[in-house]
């Protein structure tokens, strides 16, 4: 009798364990979002919240005296276009329409970029839509010297780029994928812009000998 | 009986870990492009540095800072001193009291959490890589 007993106090136990362990869990997971088991799998990372004030922003110090004076970004971007990606707000627009004026020199605010209008088009593999690189949005921001020659050799045919290499941080990768928009699926279509139409893909040979 | 108990404390207690882990872990969703600087900081006793991209994107184009300052396109790849800077290198370029504030405001820039590795957030590259940027 008194054995029963006790595997029934067990097995209640073992109920509310478990039910502990469900609520944690679940708990856990809503705090990290997705669970890190692919980390690779960068169409299940979702961003908790977007444009977080430096308070809540996870690597700024609260109790840092200088953290409360620090502007918060979604307060700054109010104006400006918006995006669905890194930063949240569209900056070559927001430049475009004159909603932001960030200087050229350092000291001087009336010097003006020399702007370079010229699109290289790149030829991409398969279905997939050329690359149309324009000149003119990267050299209202850059400077030449920051991606010729080092990162880029000013030659036709001379730069071998890989979507690979991009997401490894190389070639457009220096940027994109760090300040400027990042190389999500979601961001294809902003540089695969030139439509190849109605492209015949190559059939397998099964379907061939029919 | 009196083993299996002390089990049950033990998973229990483990839960409440991994528990008080997965409330005080930060899904660290702080602003795209932040760069944190922890060169020398944290074995100088000063929390990270905290560098907003977005902040100074509003105000200068990316020439002003990677060509005219030499600020090189890499975390972690620009070897940042107060000498430097007091000197005029580097965020002395502009942080002079004369186109931006000095380098009195310790805090405003020194503002990460202690311990925070140099990365730029939300860098892309690095769940493909896990590398440490």
């Amino acid at each position: 009798m008194k054995k029963s007993y006790t595997i029934l106090l067990l097995t209640m136990l073992m109920g509310i364990n478990s039910f502990v362990v469900k609520a944690e869990t679940s708990n856990e997971a809503s705090n990290k979002g997705v669970s890190n088991v692919n980390s690779f799998n960068r169409l299940l990372k979702k961003e908790s919240k977007t444009n977080p004030p430096p308070m809540e922003d996870g690597i700024h110090d609260a109790d840092n005296p200088g953290t409360a004076l620090l502007q918060a970004p979604a307060t700054a971007f109010e104006t400006l276009d918006k995006s669905k990606h890194g930063n949240h707000i569209n900056w070559v627009s927001s430049l475009d329409a004159a909603k932001i004026a960030p200087r050229w020199d350092r000291s001087d605010p009336t010097i003006q970029p020399i702007v370079f209008d010229l699109n290289i088009i790149r030829e991409v593999k398969g279905s997939m839509p050329n690359v149309i690189y324009p000149h003119k949005a990267h050299t209202e921001w850059l400077d030449c010297s920051n991606c010729h020659p080092d990162i880029f050799i000013p030659q036709k045919g001379a730069n071998q780029i890989s979507m690979a290499s991009i997401m490894l941080g190389e070639k457009c990768g220096v940027c994109h994928g760090t300040v400027a928009f990042p190389v999500t699926t979601s961001t294809c279509s902003l540089c695969h812009t030139q439509s190849k139409g109605n492209v015949q893909l190559p059939r397998s040979q099964a379907s061939n000998s029919q | 009986m009196n083993r299996l108990s002390i089990r049950n404390i033990k998973l229990v207690s483990l839960m409440t870990v991994a528990l008080l882990i997965g409330i005080f872990s930060t899904s660290g969703s702080a602003e795209y492009g932040d760069v944190v600087i922890n060169n020398y900081s944290d074995a100088e006793g000063m929390r990270p540095v905290i560098f907003p991209h977005w902040f100074h994107r509003i105000r200068y184009r990316c020439k002003t800072c990677h060509a005219d300052l030499g600020f090189k396109l890499k975390s972690g790849g620009n070897d940042i001193t107060m000498a430097k800077i007091i000197d005029g290198q580097y965020c002395g370029g502009c942080h002079n009291g004369e186109i931006a504030w000095a380098v009195e405001n310790c805090d405003i820039c020194h503002s990460g959490i202690p311990g925070t590795p140099t990365q730029v957030h939300g860098d892309t590259s690095k769940p493909a890589i896990n590398k440490k940027r």
